[in-house]
């Protein structure tokens, strides 16, 4: 391996060189990229199930190919549906391995999964006159298929089968930092030399009943039912919530030595990680925002570049009162006065949760790869707490070489990446 | 690469918690059973537990239900085991937690279940809203969530150098561990936390257990008895087990002292769709791996199993090619442990490494635990942790005895 490539600290440098895409705008980077820079929103009514007395009654779904309204559709089953389609596209692109073998691990990053409501009430249903969980428990003997399907390993295994990954799949979750921490991972695999490629997927379909009840219940989701399109209002004055949303991101990453040997397209690199917990609060950040500035400052070290080296930064921007406040303080004592424009994918997309920190670096690379930020839409009325650059509304042509994206989760996991355009 | 010891364990399981009570109740070999709550599923249930002791503040304590609470507790015991209390320490300890999920709410879900199994779809959803809008509580979806295990670790203890929660069952263990040992190992910080948790009297995990068919039903018999003839004999047990890993060379430098070296953990994933033969194929493959660390000295096999099928018959068979040991002198016992302890899903590895780690460091491999165990209970140099997931996920660790003269304080 050559000097050219590894990292300032004799690492390997780590190369993207496939990446996939599901979002409320589309299936595919084309379509997402394209909506993206239009400035266009994906958030709509929910249609999937009734709304009645729920206090937000939008978001960012997506619907699988050929799902009809009332199909009974589990989160794994959309997890690994939209997983398994951004891997797809990933890998068709980097064009590595063969049909069915893929050669190095998966790290997939995907929310906690359960028996949701529907096979709640079918079992019981089935019970009769025994309801109640011993009664259902007893009507689950021999559903095979529901325990292959809600265990947590599920997902993972069956990807892994899919695409042949070698070794044993990681899922993991780091709540809405997830997508970043899969994509951590996989880098730290490369780095150590255990891999010389990996897949790094992040992906979410939560949106049911349940999941938007308990999200509402920590007064964490816009209301603006009204308006849809309007209410993920990441950085503006009236914001009031994230909108929960669903998708899948994929990035085929290989050490760059690699990536040259078999004479690859290396779309850009992947060139430092920082993460640090919270120990303040379950939901909120410390108001001194030490952990969102540690994990920005680490990325940073970890790629051994300046915060002036950074060009754009993609926000964790979910729209929430606090959030936004604590990521513009984040971003003023890392950057100072002289802080690079930044804007939130989720004004358009969502929060795709577990697939936000995929998703985004997806974005990322794309904002570098084709020289436009996208803009944080739906920006009305300025912050004046937040005096940061948002690029409002609409998308601008800037050329950028090193891009910072943010993901900060609840349970105080903080995850950032720096992402860079390919070597001359 | 760098040595990477065990320089503290924090263990609970329905026998008690720390190292003296499983010592001594190892030995004297009665399981602690909860058979009548769940039947017909006997369970493992949890030990009493002075929760102040490591969640002092009430406040916390209420934030979680009994899952984070049992893995905030032992990941406790495991930092004062390591002596590694110490606020800059702990702020530079790394986290590496496998977790399931948390607790539902067993009485609401049973009313709601009741209420609308017999409904139309459109207004059994109208009502669902209803009912869960106004009856769920608010801090149970925190207590629900997987990586509020590891976030609830972060607040009470202050362990905040990076957090990570690995999901998938008894993988999702090994490779908490495999990582966790690696990045030490490869310089990527110096002291780490791993484990996991795991609670058996849970209605809500029963749910997701009972239709693989593993699970054993009726009165408890050891776990060899279970799983003659190749019946399921899965029993869920109660145990959390953290372990504090460290670079040798940290641990030293702060005066802290090595219960174990963990040498090395390998993991790997058999596609089990074939005829069978799989999960021991995959078991050896393994464990060839860690032949070149293998000695010449007595072995302690600490065997996983959970009593699944075909997972536990296919490890026996694995572990009969061990018996047969590459240096034929070589003395080797092993102690099947989920038929006194039960099986504890995410728990069960990291605790089988707590236990090897405290047999190596008492210089004293268990007695039998069960009919089919063989060989002498005496000092090991070794010893091989199995850790073969129910339904997926094969892997092992291996621990070294750490020699007194690298151990001095």
């Amino acid at each position: 391996m050559s000097d050219a490539d590894t990292d300032h600290l004799g690492r390997p440098l780590v190369a993207v060189t496939g990446l996939g895409i599901v979002t409320p705008l589309g299936w595919g980077v084309a379509d997402n990229w394209a909506a993206l820079t239009a400035g266009r929103s994906g958030i709509r009514r929910i249609r999937r199930f009734p709304t009645e007395h729920l206090r937000t009654t939008i978001a960012g779904t997506v619907d699988l190919p050929n799902e009809a309204p009332g199909d009974v559709v589990s989160a794994p089953q959309r997890v690994e549906t939209m997983a398994a389609f951004a891997m797809e596209e990933a890998l068709s692109q980097a064009g590595i391995g063969a049909k069915g073998h893929f050669p190095g691990p998966l790290f997939l990053g995907m929310p906690p999964v359960e028996f949701e409501w529907p096979q709640r009430l079918d079992l019981t249903r089935a019970a009769g006159a025994a309801p109640g969980y011993g009664g259902i428990v007893a009507a689950a003997r021999g559903r095979v298929d529901l325990y292959e399907t809600f265990l947590f390993g599920g997902v993972g295994e069956r990807l892994a089968d899919r695409f042949g990954t070698e070794g044993a799949p990681i899922s993991l979750t780091t709540a809405c930092a997830t997508g970043a921490s899969a994509i951590q991972l996989a880098v730290e695999a490369i780095q150590r030399g255990e891999a010389t490629a990996a897949i790094a997927v992040g992906a979410d379909g939560s949106v049911n009943p349940e999941a938007l009840i308990r999200f509402s219940l920590l007064s964490a989701l816009s209301t603006r039912n009204d308006a849809p399109e309007a209410a993920s209002r990441p950085f503006e004055k009236s914001r009031d919530g994230f909108v929960m949303a669903e998708g899948a991101g994929a990035l085929v990453l290989e050490s760059l030595a690699a990536a040259r040997a078999r004479g690859a397209r290396v779309l850009g690199l992947l060139l430092g990680c920082g993460e640090r917990a919270d120990s303040f609060h379950r939901t909120r950040s410390n108001p001194d925002g030490g952990a969102i500035i540690g994990a920005m400052r680490n990325a940073l070290a970890d790629a051994g570049l300046a915060p002036s080296d950074i060009g754009y930064v993609n926000a964790h921007g979910t729209g929430t009162p606090e959030n936004d406040k604590m990521e513009t303080l984040g971003m003023r004592a890392v950057f100072g006065e002289a802080a690079p424009p930044i804007s939130s994918n989720k004004s358009m997309i969502g929060h795709t949760l577990s697939a936000a920190g995929a998703v985004e670096a997806v974005f990322s690379l794309l904002t570098i790869r084709e020289g436009r930020l996208p803009p944080t839409i739906n920006y009305e009325v300025p912050d004046p707490a937040i005096t940061l650059d948002v690029v409002p509304n609409v998308a601008r042509d800037a050329s950028v070489r090193h891009v910072l994206s943010s993901s900060f989760g609840f349970g105080g996991q903080n995850v950032c990446l720096v992402l860079g355009a390919p070597p001359a | 690469m760098r040595d990477v010891w065990i320089t503290g364990i924090g263990l609970v399981t329905s026998l008690g918690e720390g190292a003296e009570a499983h010592r001594a109740a190892l030995g004297a070999g009665t399981p602690s059973l909860d058979e009548a709550g769940f039947a017909p599923f006997p369970v493992h249930p949890a030990p009493a537990l002075d929760l102040d002791r490591q969640i002092p503040k009430k406040g916390d304590q209420r934030q979680m239900e009994p899952w984070q609470r049992l893995g905030t507790y032992a990941a406790g015991l495991a930092i004062d085991a390591a002596g590694a209390r110490d606020p800059a320490l702990l702020a530079r300890t790394h986290l590496v937690v496998a977790a399931g999920g948390g607790e539902r709410d067993i009485a609401l879900d049973e009313a709601v279940g009741a209420e609308l199994a017999g409904l139309p779809a459109e207004a059994a959803g109208r009502l669902l809203n209803e009912r869960l809008a106004t009856g769920l509580r608010p801090t149970l979806f925190l207590a629900q969530l997987s990586n509020l295990l590891a976030g609830n670790i972060s607040i009470v203890h202050g362990v905040i150098g990076s957090s990570r929660t690995f999901m998938g069952e008894e993988s999702a263990a090994a490779d908490a561990v495999r990582i966790a040992r690696a990045r030490i190992a490869e310089g990527r910080g110096d002291i780490a936390l791993a484990g996991g948790a795991f609670v058996a009297s849970r209605w809500d995990l029963l749910l997701l257990y009972r239709p693989g068919g593993g699970l054993w039903e009726g009165p408890w018999q050891p776990l060899s008895g279970r799983a003659e003839g190749g019946r399921p004999a899965m029993v869920l047990g109660t145990a959390a087990a953290f372990l504090v890993l460290e670079a040798a060379e940290h641990a030293k430098a702060r005066g802290a002292k090595g219960l174990a070296r963990l040498t090395d953990v390998v993991s790997g994933a058999a596609r089990r769709r074939g005829g069978g033969g799989e999960i021991a194929q995959s078991a050896r493959a393994l464990a060839a791996r860690l032949e070149p660390a293998l000695g010449a000295g007595p072995l302690g096999i600490l065997s996983g199993e959970s009593g699944a099928q075909p997972a536990t018959a296919e490890e026996e068979e694995f572990l009969a090619s061990l018996a047969a040991p590459h240096i034929p002198s070589r003395a080797v016992a092993i102690r099947r442990t989920a038929g006194l302890l039960g099986h504890s899903v995410e728990a069960a590895f990291p605790a089988n490494i707590a236990l090897g780690a405290l047999a190596l460091s008492h210089g004293a491999f268990p007695p039998s635990l069960d009919p089919a165990d063989t060989g002498e209970a005496g000092p090991v140099d070794q010893i091989l942790v199995t850790g073969i997931g129910q339904w997926r996920g094969e892997a092992l660790a291996l621990l070294d005895r750490i020699p007194e003269s690298e151990n001095a304080r």
